[in-house]
């Protein structure tokens, strides 16, 4: 009996580590949050919420600093709704023809291409970006610098692209055949039957892979970093510097001190960057499980 | 020795999944060394009650059970765990469902499971259960080649053979020829009929004239219920039941 | 217009689309393979950077980012693999469960700029590991979790469920049964999230910023807890903070990077492909 024992004893230990990683997951944003405040909130004894996020300036190393973020939530809205604008109908048409019109062998290397653009890290990314496109930008507007928000909304829009297809093109797939075949069957062409029928089935989960490439292209750090060229002014157009949220932690943090108010006010924009991305995601799923229902 | 010892004693079962009634009110044993078939057509609850004495019942979502079930007297649900029932009450599918690994270590699965690792000991089993299951002179030369790649009827029987291996006390077949060609399905029945003599075996059919062909006794199960258990020969001559008759009779199925 | 008409010009609208999405890859790849390749040599990838970077090579960089990688899996690829056990086989659809998941879509979702705030502020101040190699891994490895999880639940899936039938019905224990039925056939796709994983790890460079990366650091890493030069940091040092940097050294560190990433995605498309070919049942 005692081999018997000795495996149940295996088994029980074994089953609570599974409960136990299960929990983890959990544990770990609860603990991504509470970090954030743990180190962000100390900013808001000498500063309101309000002068915080609405605030027009930051000079967090002038004497007094300010910690207005306005011109940081401007310049992050400016870029996403750039790539936004680019990489939305780009990427539903190629969800669309990869899903419906594209031969099978066709789909499988596309969709691998599309993978591997999803894979490029970013700061390769912002690394041609910044060579490529940013000259090119420059002497076509004939403008000072090349690196502007436009330079930075085009370099994002390519890296939505892969989350907005492939997910739009699962939304597609899913739906059901028989729209289609009753569809045909009533004499549509093909595209009338992938742009009236199909499409508009599958707008919950188009409307999820729009919020999820949305999500990445806030998120995104390096890239928008090197292309955006980093002026903290509140934005005025698509051809002026600009500097994002995500692109002040990254540039910032290795100046200000540990402990101060520069460096809480860096963790407080990861707190507002984290409830962004939190909603958005959280919405979006509620959209991919209407999709798949 | 009792004539008619009950290997299966089942009182007042009653089986829900969530809140439909799949099973009401069974009382019945089950003899030792009978082919006890349950007949009924679809959705009858034959195969929910085939799941309870193994307790496969356990993995349907929200299903529910009250009641008694006892093999050899031990209530199964608190006398006994649920390894070592499975491995006393084995069951065979009604699609052949080997593993995907060799014949070999299908045979073996479920003794190896019980931490058996004597090569000598499960070469044994291996050519017993084979032997039992009529597949031995088949495969004895390929043990090592997937399972996957032999026909239906051989499959089924290598189910057969790896319940076998771990020396169970009654087997459960669930409809276990309904994929299978009349010469296979033929195969099947006589195994049955030879393995009564060591094994208690409860047949689940759908096929009328199987129970009459291999039964002992036999049940009619209707809705949810168990309408009439007579010896099968009784059964299908004489049923006491009018729906009895007209179910044998293929007035409905 | 004729319907067959607005059809062609709809589909040659969506297949130029298609185009733009995918010809980058092609481009970026061409760019960087022209200009970095003059660059690569023995020397480049194995010796140390010279005079303030502008000379010999970037072996500390690509060694640290073996480690960050090799540390982040080390970490993830267990607890990721038990969750997603935990989701498929152990968890009926209950509360809890669907907390897990949405954490996990959450996590997924965390900008990873917010991954190297919580890293420096848990594991380099809070756990004192100050800037090291255990701190970026495990940065690293909390924000691959995701990737792990969700292709070793995919993988768990479409193991069909009759196998675990079948062993619980042959008196196998419950774990028994996920360790012999079912993982073993879901191997081939757990190993495909991890070299994803691992492709994803090797490329970020948000996350590693304040919690490991060292600006110049002409030296192997003696321990975990030394700070390393990473392939990722080291290509965003060279082409915004060093002036004077040769073009080929910068477009060669990319084209290693982007060498290193993109053949382990490739390795992780062709195995998920073989596997789903190889599939018997």
């Amino acid at each position: 009996m005692k081999p018997a024992r000795r495996r149940k004893l295996k088994e029980w230990l074994i089953e609570k580590a599974i409960l136990l990683s299960g929990v983890f997951s959990v544990v770990f944003v609860l603990l991504i949050f509470l970090f954030l405040l743990r180190e962000g909130l100390s900013l808001f004894r000498g500063e309101s919420v309000l002068d915080f996020l609405l605030g027009k300036s930051w000079y967090p190393i002038s004497s007094p600093p300010r910690f207005g973020i306005l011109p940081l939530i401007l310049g992050s809205v400016l870029v996403t709704l750039g790539a936004a604008a680019i990489s939305v109908p780009i990427g539903i048409a190629a969800a669309l023809f990869i899903a419906e019109i594209a031969p099978a062998r066709l789909k499988e290397a596309l969709k691998a291409g599309i993978e591997l653009l999803a894979a490029i890290p970013s700061v390769v990314i912002g690394f041609i970006g910044m060579i490529t496109l940013g000259p090119w930008i420059k002497n076509l507007f004939n403008i000072p610098t090349g690196l502007t928000a436009l330079t930075g909304s085009v370099t994002l829009a390519f890296m939505a692209m892969p989350t907005i297809v492939s997910i739009a093109e699962d939304a597609v797939t899913a739906v059901p055949r028989q729209y289609r075949e009753a569809a045909i069957a009533m004499g549509a062409t093909k595209w009338q039957t992938t742009w009236r029928i199909v499409a508009r089935a599958a707008r919950p989960g188009m409307v999820a892979a729009v919020m999820l490439g949305i999500g990445r292209v806030i998120g995104e750090t390096m890239a928008v970093m090197m292309v955006t060229g980093n002026a903290a002014m509140i934005p005025t157009g698509m051809l002026q510097p600009v500097r994002t949220l995500t692109a002040t932690i990254a540039a910032e943090m290795g100046e200000s001190v540990q402990g101060g108010a520069h460096y809480a006010a860096l963790f407080a924009i990861g707190i507002v960057l984290f409830i962004i991305t939190f909603l958005i995601n959280g919405v979006a799923d509620l959209f991919l499980h209407r999709s798949r229902r | 020795m009792v004539a008619a010892a009950a290997k299966f004693a089942i009182s007042g079962l009653h089986v829900h999944y969530g809140k439909i009634c799949a099973l009401r009110d069974l009382n019945l044993d089950i003899r030792a060394h009978e082919i006890f078939t349950v007949i009924g057509p679809a959705n009858s609850g034959k195969s929910t009650f085939l799941n309870c004495l193994n307790r496969l019942i356990d993995l349907a979502p929200a299903s529910r059970l009250s009641g008694e079930i006892r093999l050899d007297g031990v209530d199964i649900r608190a006398g006994l765990e649920v390894e070592s029932l499975r491995r006393k009450v084995g069951i065979v599918f009604a699609l052949p469902l080997p593993l995907p690994i060799s014949i070999y270590e299908n045979i073996v699965y479920g003794l190896r499971m019980q931490g058996i690792r004597d090569a000598a000991v499960l070469d044994e089993a291996v050519e017993r259960s084979l032997r039992e299951s009529y597949l031995w002179d088949e495969v004895k030369d390929r043990l090592r080649s997937p399972a996957m790649n032999l026909s239906g009827g051989q499959q089924q029987r290598l189910c057969m053979a790896r319940i076998l291996a771990g020396r169970p006390d009654v087997l459960l077949f669930d409809e276990p020829t309904s994929g299978l060609d009349p010469i296979s399905t033929a195969r099947i029945e006589e195994t049955m009929l030879v393995l009564k003599e060591k094994y208690t075996i409860v047949l689940v059919t759908n096929n009328v004239a199987q129970a009459a062909r291999v039964g002992d006794r036999t049940a009619f199960f209707l809705m949810s219920e168990m309408v009439e258990l007579s010896e099968t020969s009784r059964m299908f001559t004489t049923p006491v039941d009018q729906r009895t008759s007209d179910y044998i009779t293929g007035k409905f199925g | 217009m004729s319907p067959r008409l607005t059809q062609k010009i709809a589909f040659t609208v969506l297949f130029l689309a298609t185009l733009l999405v995918v010809l980058p890859v092609a481009v970026i790849l061409a760019i960087i393979v022209a200009k970095g390749a003059s660059a690569i040599s023995w020397e480049f990838l194995f010796s140390m950077p010279r005079d303030g970077m502008t000379a010999g090579g970037i072996f500390p960089a690509i060694l640290g980012t073996l480690y960050l990688v090799l540390g982040a899996v080390l970490f993830a690829v267990p607890l990721g693999v038990l969750a997603a056990v935990y989701l498929v086989e152990y968890s009926s659809d209950n509360r809890f469960s669907r907390l897990v998941k949405l954490a996990i879509v959450n996590l997924a979702g965390v900008p990873s700029v917010v991954y190297g705030l919580f890293g420096l502020g848990i594991f380099v101040t809070f756990f004192r590991f100050g800037a090291s190699i255990l701190s970026g891994s495990l940065t690293l490895g909390i924000m691959i979790l995701p990737v792990i999880i969700t292709s070793a639940r995919e993988a768990l899936e479409s193991v069909p469920r009759h196998f675990r039938t079948v062993s619980l019905s042959l008196g196998a224990s419950r774990w028994q049964t996920v360790r012999h039925s079912v993982l073993p056939h879901a191997l081939p796709g757990i190993l495909t999230g991890m070299i994803l994983g691992l492709g994803r790890a090797a490329g970020e460079t948000a996350p590693i910023l304040f919690t490991v990366a060292a600006f110049y650091l002409p030296r192997l890493p003696q321990s975990v807890f030394d700070q390393t030069m990473a392939l990722p940091y080291h290509l965003y040092v060279i082409s915004t903070q060093v002036p004077g940097i040769a073009e080929n050294v910068r477009y060669g560190t990319a084209l290693v990077l982007l060498a290193l990433v993109l053949l382990l995605n490739l390795a992780a498309i062709v195995l998920r492909y073989r596997f789903r070919k190889r599939k018997k049942w």
